[in-house]
């Protein structure tokens, strides 16, 4: 399906509010019939790893140590008191019917959003294609980012 | 006009929120024929800007949307 009409969002946040808009967001646009892509890049690459250990280098090990991917593991932008707050966070959401995270994921995936991993920030924060969910696209750069959004009539940068 | 449309199906929506009524919506328009109707209920106050807008931008028809107590019920004809 290639349209001049899809959504293409950009997800360089790696916190959960901004990560559950960004899902929030494409599944709306998926549902409404666009072609939706969604591009991870830096911390938002977090919400698309499986959740292991990452890195080879010192500072890469370093890195994966102190800022381990993981859907479930990220905590809001806010209020996140070291952990408490995503555990309240998470509540609330439960006692309001709220679809959790990995849930809004896998309908996005389930509806054609396409999730892009960016080559670049893969690169530098040493993750490999192996630590990302199964069902991503090939990981790529710019060009690719700028195509879509060139055959998009929104582009959001989250 | 008092003459009930015929809808060929009813979904429920009810405690569903943000953005899975649309989600839902769009999964059911996609299992009837074009021309046919389908109605839905649901509780979550959102659905009465985003179905509207669903529709519109999906190409779709609403045909009505009313509240009854506390539930919206909507139908949808598929255009597309």
């Amino acid at each position: 399906m290639e349209s001049n009409n899809g959504t293409t969002i950009i997800v360089m946040s790696g916190e959960m509010d901004k990560v559950m808009a960004a899902f929030n967001i494409a599944i709306g646009a998926a549902a409404m019939g666009k072609e939706t892509n969604m591009f991870f890049t830096f911390w938002g690459l977090k919400a698309i790893q499986k959740g292991n250990f990452t890195g080879r280098s010192f500072f890469g090990r370093m890195m994966g140590l102190m800022n381990r991917g993981g859907i479930n593991r990220i905590g809001p932008s806010q209020f996140n008191f070291w952990g408490v707050g995503r555990w309240m966070f998470k509540q609330m959401m439960k006692n309001h019917h709220i679809t959790p995270l990995e849930e809004l994921r896998k309908m996005a995936m389930d509806l054609g959003v396409k999730l892009m991993p960016c080559q670049m920030s893969m690169e530098v924060m040493e993750i490999r294609l192996e630590d990302l969910i199964d069902g991503v696209e090939e990981s790529c750069g710019v060009a690719t980012m700028l195509e879509r959004a060139d055959r998009s009539k929104q582009t959001l940068f989250i | 006009m008092t003459e009930e449309l015929k809808t060929v199906a009813t979904i429920d929506l009810k405690g569903l929120v943000c953005p899975i009524p649309i989600v839902k919506v769009s999964q059911a328009i996609k299992q009837v024929k074009v021309g046919e109707v389908i109605e839905a209920f649901a509780t979550d106050p959102g659905v009465l800007g985003d179905i509207p807008a669903w529709c519109k931008t999906s190409g779709n028809e609403l045909v009505k949307m009313e509240r009854v107590d506390k539930v919206f019920r909507f139908v949808v004809r598929r255009l597309v």
